[in-house]
Order: C-alpha cells, then sequence, then structure tokens
C-alpha cells in the first residue's frame, strides 16, 4: 500500500468508499465494558467476605492458630495423608486389575469384575467400613491352605486388623471400583488402530498393553483419577467412625472436649484439606504435562515458565524507557 | 550386516480363503500365489474385499475357510490331522514380525517420537539392544528422507512423513513379505508422490511387496502382477500391461473406466 494515499478518514458519510488508510492500521481491539463492571462487583463482594472473616469474633482466629499446628491435628493429618496415599495406590492398581478383566476375553473374569464393580459401588462406603470393623465378630481366624482342606498358616483376625488396616481396606475395596471405571474408560479411548498397530509388529501382549496402550490411556485416566482421589482425600474423615483419629476424627474430638472451640476447629480441618487437594492438583497438572508428550504439538508454558517470562519482559521494559 | 540377516523375500499363498462378517461374504474363495521378490497389486471397487484379503494374510482377520502361507509356513494356524488349528497369540505374534504391514491411517504411536516410533519393535520382540534398535531407526529414517525428523513425534509431522516413519517402522524387523493398505488414500494429493516413492524403493530391493491402492498409474510402473478383486472373488490377474491395458472382462473395463 502507497504511503503517499491519503484520504480524510473521518468522514462519516462515505460508508461504502474503500477508505486505503484503514486497512494499512492495526485493527481496534474490540472493548469489554461489561468485563470492568464485573471485576468492579467481584471485588466489592470479595472484600465484604474477607471483612467478614477478620472482624467476626465468631471465627476466634486466635484459636485457629492455637489448633493449626497444635500436635494432636499434625498427628491425624499424618493419619490422613497416610491412609488416603496407601489407599490411593492400591485402589489404582486393583482398580487396573479389574479394568484389565473387564476387558479380557474370558467370559469368566468379565463377569468376576462387573459384578465386584456393581456390588461396591452399590454399598455405601461408611457400610463397608462398618462390615469389616465388625468383621472379626463373623469370622475369627482367617487361614491359608487347600480350599475346604487342611490350613497350613492361621491368623486371628483381631491382631490382623488393626484400625489402620480396616481404613485403609475399606477405602481400597470401595475405590477400586470406581478406579476400574476410569482406567477401562481410558483403555477404550486408545484408537483400534494403535492395538492393531502393535499386534501387526508382534510386540508381545503385555508389551502392547504397557509401552502402547496404557501411556495413551493415562492421559484421559489422570484428571479422572485425581478427581476420584480428592474425593478420597475428603472420604477419609469417615475412617472416624472405625476409631481411627484422621484429621477430622482429631478435630471431631477436640471439638467435643472444647465445645466452644469447634467453629476455629472446623476451620483447622477446612484449611488443612484445602492445602491437600491444592497440593495434589498442582501435582496433577505436572503429570499431565508429561503425559501430554506427543498429543499436541508444543507444550503451553507451565505458570512458573509464565510468571519468569512476564517478570523478564517487564524488567526490560522498565530497563529502557521509551 | 551379516549376510544371514538381510532381507529373504517372502512367497505367499492364499487357500482357498472365505470370510463373512454376518451373512455379508466378504471373501468368496480366493487363491493367490504371490512370488518371493514381486510385486503384486491389488485394485477393485470399495468392498469387494481387498483389505479383507490383507488383512487376513498376517491374520489381523480370521479366515472361516482356507489358510494362508508365508514361506511355506501356514499363518496363524497349523495343520493337525485334516483341519486346521487355531495357534496361541504367542505364536501368532511372533510370525507377524517377518510380515510387515503399513495402514491407510499410518497408526503411529503418538506418545513416541518418530526415532522411538520405528524402534519400538525391535526392541520389544528382543531383536535388537535399544541402542542398536536406534542405531537402525535412525539409519531407517534417513532412508525414507526423514533424517531431520527422528525426534518429531507423528503430530508434528505432514500425513506423508508419517507414513513415511510408518514404512520405516515396518521395514525395522526385516520382513519378508510387506503389506500396504491403501498407503496414500488417507493423504493429500500433493503428498502421495513422496510415499509412492518411498514404496517403488522399496520394490527395487527386492522384497515381496502386496499392495491395495487406488493409484492405477503407480500399479502399471511398480507391479509385477495386478489383481483384481470384485465381490470377494479374484475377478482377472496379471501383469499390469495385460490387466489394466487389455482387460479381458468386462467388469475390469467398468471398473478402470471409472478410476482412470
Amino acid at each position: 500500500m502507497p504511503p503517499t494515499a491519503h484520504t480524510d478518514v473521518s468522514t462519516p458519510d462515505a460508508p461504502a468508499a474503500p477508505v486505503p488508510d484503514a486497512a494499512a492500521r492495526r485493527v481496534i481491539p474490540l472493548r469489554h465494558p461489561g468485563r470492568w463492571i464485573a471485576t468492579i462487583v467481584v471485588l466489592v463482594l470479595l472484600a465484604q467476605v474477607a471483612h467478614g472473616l477478620v472482624t467476626n469474633q465468631f471465627y476466634q482466629w486466635g484459636r485457629f492458630a492455637h489448633y493449626f499446628f497444635d500436635p494432636a491435628v499434625l498427628d491425624g493429618l499424618v493419619i490422613t495423608i497416610y491412609v488416603t496415599a496407601a489407599s490411593a495406590v492400591l485402589a489404582l492398581a486393583g482398580g487396573t486389575v479389574l479394568a484389565l478383566a473387564r476387558l479380557s476375553r474370558s467370559p469368566v473374569l468379565q463377569a468376576v469384575s462387573w459384578t465386584y464393580i456393581w456390588l461396591f459401588r452399590s454399598v455405601p462406603l461408611i457400610v463397608v467400613l462398618l462390615f469389616l470393623y465388625n468383621f472379626s465378630a463373623l469370622y475369627q481366624t482367617l487361614s491359608i491352605g487347600i480350599p475346604f482342606g487342611p490350613a497350613f498358616i492361621t491368623f486371628g483376625v483381631t491382631a490382623l486388623a488393626t484400625d489402620t488396616v480396616i481404613a485403609i481396606l475399606g477405602l481400597t475395596l470401595h475405590e477400586s471400583a470406581y478406579a476400574a471405571e476410569i482406567v477401562r474408560a481410558g483403555i477404550l479411548s486408545v484408537d483400534q488402530g494403535q492395538h492393531e498397530a502393535a499386534a501387526a509388529l508382534g510386540i508381545p501382549r503385555y508389551l502392547q498393553f504397557r509401552r502402547i496402550v496404557l501411556p495413551q490411556a493415562l492421559r484421559s485416566v489422570i484428571p479422572n483419577y485425581v478427581n476420584l482421589l480428592i474425593g478420597l482425600v475428603k472420604s477419609t474423615s469417615l475412617v472416624f467412625y472405625v476409631s481411627l483419629l484422621d484429621l477430622f476424627g482429631t478435630v471431631q474430638s477436640l471439638g467435643s472436649t472444647y465445645p466452644g472451640d469447634i467453629v476455629p476447629l472446623l476451620l483447622v480441618a477446612t484449611v488443612w484439606y484445602v492445602i491437600l487437594t491444592s497440593v495434589v492438583s498442582i501435582v496433577q497438572y505436572y503429570v499431565e504435562r508429561r503425559f501430554a508428550r506427543g498429543a499436541l504439538r508444543t507444550l503451553p508454558p507451565t505458570p512458573l515458565q509464565r510468571l519468569r517470562r512476564g517478570f523478564t519482559q517487564l524488567r526490560a521494559r522498565v530497563a529502557v524507557p521509551r | 550386516m551379516t549376510t544371514d540377516q538381510d532381507v529373504r523375500p517372502a512367497a505367499v499363498e492364499v487357500h482357498g480363503a472365505v470370510k463373512s462378517f454376518g451373512a455379508h461374504t466378504v471373501l468368496d474363495g480366493i487363491d493367490l500365489t504371490v512370488a518371493a521378490g514381486k510385486v503384486t497389486v491389488i485394485i477393485g471397487p470399495s468392498g469387494s474385499g481387498k483389505s479383507t484379503l490383507l488383512r487376513a494374510i498376517n491374520h489381523l482377520e480370521k479366515l472361516d475357510q482356507g489358510y494362508v502361507s508365508v514361506n511355506g509356513e501356514p499363518i496363524g494356524v497349523r495343520r493337525l490331522g485334516d483341519r486346521f488349528k487355531e495357534l496361541p497369540e504367542r505364536a501368532i505374534l511372533a510370525q507377524r514380525r517377518h510380515i510387515g504391514f503399513v495402514f491407510q491411517n499410518f497408526n503411529l504411536f503418538p506418545h513416541l517420537t518418530a526415532v522411538q516410533n520405528v524402534a519400538e519393535a525391535p526392541v520389544t520382540t528382543g531383536a535388537a539392544t535399544r541402542s542398536e534398535a536406534l542405531e537402525q531407526a535412525r539409519a531407517l529414517l534417513a532412508g525414507v528422507g526423514l533424517a531431520d525428523k527422528e525426534d518429531a513425534y507423528p503430530r508434528q509431522l505432514s500425513g506423508g512423513q508419517q507414513q513415511r516413519v510408518a514404512i520405516a517402522r515396518a521395514i525395522a524387523q526385516r520382513p519378508g513379505v510387506i503389506l500396504f493398505d491403501e498407503p496414500t488414500s488417507a493423504l493429500d494429493p500433493e503428498l502421495v508422490g513422496e510415499v509412492l516413492s518411498a514404496i517403488k524403493d522399496l520394490a527395487s530391493t527386492g522384497t515381496t511387496l502386496i499392495i491395495v491402492t487406488h493409484e492405477i498409474a503407480f500399479a502399471r510402473e511398480v507391479a509385477d502382477e495386478v489383481v483384481f478383486l470384485d465381490g470377494g472373488r479374484i475377478v482377472e490377474q496379471g501383469p499390469p500391461s495385460q490387466v489394466l491395458d487389455q482387460p479381458r472382462h468386462a467388469r475390469t473395463r467398468e471398473f478402470l473406466s471409472k478410476v482412470l
């Protein structure tokens, strides 16, 4: 476009006439006045909430600070983390086995897996936990041996089934059923052509699964499994009913000893649960990036990388004033 | 490289192949002999059973009757008296390592780079160590003109480049026969040439090739034998100069008049 062409762009009454100059300039972006109004409304509401949290005596922030690092609360936190982590790992393993059984060509395995998932998705977790808690009343001993024949090793159930074992077992049994469906969905999401290509190359069957199908399935398994995991972090609060003092259980029992402190105690539990799920979410972000390799042409920058880049740009702008 | 590692072209024989999907008969008694080191092109209208026949050769598709043999060895089955019995999966997988397969939709492993795609099978089947396989994979990628793309993921490659990676992957295990299932049908027209020239290079190495394609000009150029399939039967078979230029059957003439 020649720079000599110069017409009056401000003339409003020549609507259809092409304006050569306008084409050479940057397009003015659309403004969003509604966004500014919405921002102000949200900020005002947030300020109100923050003000209420700070000034309302009911929350007793002093007591909150007193309990936040209380040794009993921290012990409960450790139990919550331990029980969650153990059941999460076991449930993923169990769920994978169940999913593979469900997708196998054996009708017996399919039926067993289907029945397990059906049963444990039907029974509330609290019922499973209480059932296990009373298990020692149903069966006093467990033995390993020939079915209906002689036993080689015999355990007393009460000695085996500590509160922690019952909690982890109950959560694992329950979560495995859900994990199975998540893993199965992930496996089904892998294109049939991938199975065929691996089979056509003659790759051994278990390696077809481990090296070709699983890495691709994990991409859709991870977000769903983390969803389950975050639910699990909070489901652990039910282990209080099998007399295991996790984070919630500790807060609950402290609350019944000091009824006046129940609100700050619940806040302590809330903040710790928020911290736990936040950590899980951050880990999820990086694990997802790891398994997105090849799925996206270029990986988007992490928040840290974006922050660093923004900071560098800012510094460059400050250093070189226009 | 030692001599016994070199490719030994395989002869392929199809004996009385019958295959139905429900009430629909896809292969209706096919007998076909492909001599070792020859290039055979299978043409025919869609639904004529071309792909099913090709997939039956490496047992991706099980035949209802008949069998396929490669170098005289039945694929996917063994003789048990006067009948054939299915082989266990492990044995079929071992047989497939000598039969390369190139898919219409490439089916590259998206989570692996080009060089990892090519090296995957030799490593997992124990044919080579990881470093040997990677070294060989780089050489194979260079052979199809992709030396600069070895660390690219499939999604970062064009369709033609992906199909060339797939060809390199199919030959990584030095198969005696390579099967191509419409290798250029999913490609943009200007990318077809690069894939066809990679196949042509393979043909000159003396490997047995069986190619299902709609590229009649390509068939005329590389094929030793052209097979025209219709309704699950072989209608006509012979050198390209005969089948493509002087077809004897009306059905072949009709088909060729549509695709040429």
